[in-house]
């Protein structure tokens, strides 16, 4: 009998099951844990709207306070989980403050951290990283005084902060190590687009980059220097070169691990039959049907796979098959994304990049498996829609721009 | 602070003071409305936030924008003429008393 559930990581994927579990008719107690210190909120908007301005720190809360309390959820913030142990039916959490919580079941939801750049000097002010909201404070703390800001990473979150600094008149340069942008996530064509849509809105892009050190005086960072011996002026050096799993809770409880990341089955289960896992942190099977192991960090995974893991703590087996999709705001530049392409053997290109609206319909085996569309919901939707149908729409059909996609869909 | 009245897919209403500025969406989901999923948070890009204006209130709210218009299409319950995503839709005093239904279908 479940009467007790602790939900370690109070972000998306762990407020989603404490939500899903009361709608699932969950009656029981739910401690949910967060070492943060505010309430649950999202983190989209911290390299976009909040950082524009047009976002403030109350609007990023999921909930308010009250809907804790209407819902009997129990929130023990800025404190974290420091040790654990589970017997066969329920275990014991003891959080940094010193706090005991016991638990029958357990979710793991501890989302990720980004992965640090160690080279000389990277302690210095003005280094920065965005994960979490005290990251975004630190960035806006500093924004206003800096003319000069070096991205390093050409990644979603920093392509979302060099489209920002552009806007605000900064002279921004994004140094990206790999060949091309977003290299993991899109293929050439559209990383191709994204760095001459950048260029065009006043940013300085490098490719290959070979980050040397950080110069700095009085403990401020000041610039980045390359392996070539040319220094990059920078008051603000936002690094986004990816996340890693935070896995401390799940070390402590010996989960077994994949890629450095928790493993669990398309039930959200790990390899301890008390806890659930979801969210960033974890490793899952490909749920669109394919083959292997993925790690999705968006937030239709964390939503999608936490109502799945709810369901598991209940008792209630339903496996988890969705279509991923993620979006990304750079500016003007409106990026959406459906459907996984890797193993994609043939592409169709839409529309015109030249005027920042175009669509990219990848193909495997003749069959549509994902799109990336810039400014062009109506492809977007098309395809999110027949995808989920377990649909498709004839290569050859769609590479005439001017018929509409939804209007060329078959089984 | 603008009042704005949420009648749900089983016909039960509910009513809440917005933050002015604050979207119709927002409104909902921080106070624990169920049925409008706002997977996105407001981004404008998920389409499960999907209502419809009480026909009284379609003119002062006005239409969706391009963006919106195109993310309705794809919306899992069908559009209707007053269809807007509630996150696209920021509480003001004039919109004082609004009433929109929430969209049976959301994901
Ligand atoms: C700047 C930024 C922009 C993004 N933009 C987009 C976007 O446009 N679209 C999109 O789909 N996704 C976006 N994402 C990704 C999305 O926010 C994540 O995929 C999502 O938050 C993952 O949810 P999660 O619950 O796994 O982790 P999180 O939301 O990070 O929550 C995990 C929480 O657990 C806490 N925690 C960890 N360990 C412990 C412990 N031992 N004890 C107590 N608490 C602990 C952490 O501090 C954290 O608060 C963005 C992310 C960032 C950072
Ligand atoms: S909340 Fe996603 S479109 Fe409105």
């Amino acid at each position: 009998m479940t009467n007790k559930i602790l939900i370690i990581g109070a972000g998306q994927a762990g407020m989603q099951i404490a939500d899903s579990l009361r709608e699932e008719g969950f009656t029981g107690s739910i401690t949910m844990i967060g070492d943060e210190s505010q309430l649950p909120y999202q983190r989209p908007p911290l390299s976009k709207a909040f950082l524009y301005g047009e976002a403030d720190e109350e609007s990023l809360e999921f909930r308010n306070q009250k809907f804790y309390a209407d819902n009997n959820i129990e929130l023990v913030l800025g404190d974290a989980v420091v040790n654990i142990s589970t017997t066969e039916n329920g275990g014991v959490a003891t959080t940094a403050s010193g706090k005991t919580i016991e638990f029958d079941r357990m979710a793991l939801t501890p989302g990720s951290v980004p992965r640090k750049l160690e080279i000389a000097g990277s302690d210095l002010d003005g280094v920065l990283y965005m994960r979490s909201l005290a990251d975004a404070r630190k960035l806006k703390e500093r924004w206003e005084a800096a003319k000069n800001v070096v991205v390093i990473g050409g990644g979603f979150i920093g392509l979302e902060v060099a489209a920002v600094a552009t806007k605000a008149g900064k002279n921004v340069t994004v140094l990206e190590g790999a060949d091309r942008m977003m290299a993991r996530a899109v293929c050439p064509f559209t990383s191709e687009y994204f760095k001459n849509a950048h260029e065009r809105r006043g940013a300085k892009i490098t490719l290959n980059a070979r980050i040397s050190h950080f110069e700095g005086a009085n403990g401020k960072v000041s610039g980045v220097a390359l392996e070539d011996g040319s220094v990059i002026p920078a008051e603000i050096v936002m690094v986004g070169i990816g996340v890693l799993a935070r896995t401390e809770v799940a070390n402590l409880l010996g989960l077994e691990l994949a890629n450095g990341a928790i493993l669990v089955d398309e039930f959200a289960q790990t390899s301890n039959p008390l806890v659930v896992a979801a969210g960033d942190a974890v490793m899952l099977p490909n749920p669109t049907g394919s083959e292997g192991l993925v790690r999705l960090e968006s937030v239709q995974n964390a939503v999608d796979q936490a109502h799945v893991a709810a369901k598991t703590l209940l008792g209630k087996r339903e496996s988890y098959h969705a279509l991923p999709w993620f979006w990304s705001d750079q500016a003007d530049i409106k990026l959406q994304i459906a459907g996984l392409s890797t193993g994609y053997d043939q592409t169709v290109v839409r529309g015109n990049p030249d005027e920042d609206s175009f669509s990219v319909l990848y193909y495997k085996n003749g069959r549509l498996i994902a799109v990336d569309a810039v400014n062009h919901v109506s492809d977007y939707m098309a395809v999110r829609k027949c995808l989920t149908n377990a649909q498709t729409i004839p290569a050859d059909a769609a590479a005439d721009s001017s018929v509409a996609l939804k209007t060329l869909v078959t089984a | 602070m603008p009042k704005v009245t949420y009648i749900l897919p089983d016909g039960s209403e509910t009513t809440l003071d917005a933050r002015d500025g604050d979207s119709v969406m927002e409104t909902a989901v921080k106070n624990g409305v169920r049925g409008i999923v706002a997977e996105c948070g407001g981004a404008c890009a998920c389409a499960t936030c999907h209502v419809f204006v009480a026909d009284e209130f379609a003119d002062v709210v006005g239409g969706p924008g391009e963006v919106e218009d195109d993310m309705l299409d794809g919306a899992v319950t069908d559009r209707r003429e007053h269809s807007r995503l509630s996150c696209q839709i920021k509480m003001c005093a004039d919109f004082d008393g609004l009433r929109v239904t929430i969209a049976p279908k959301q994901v």
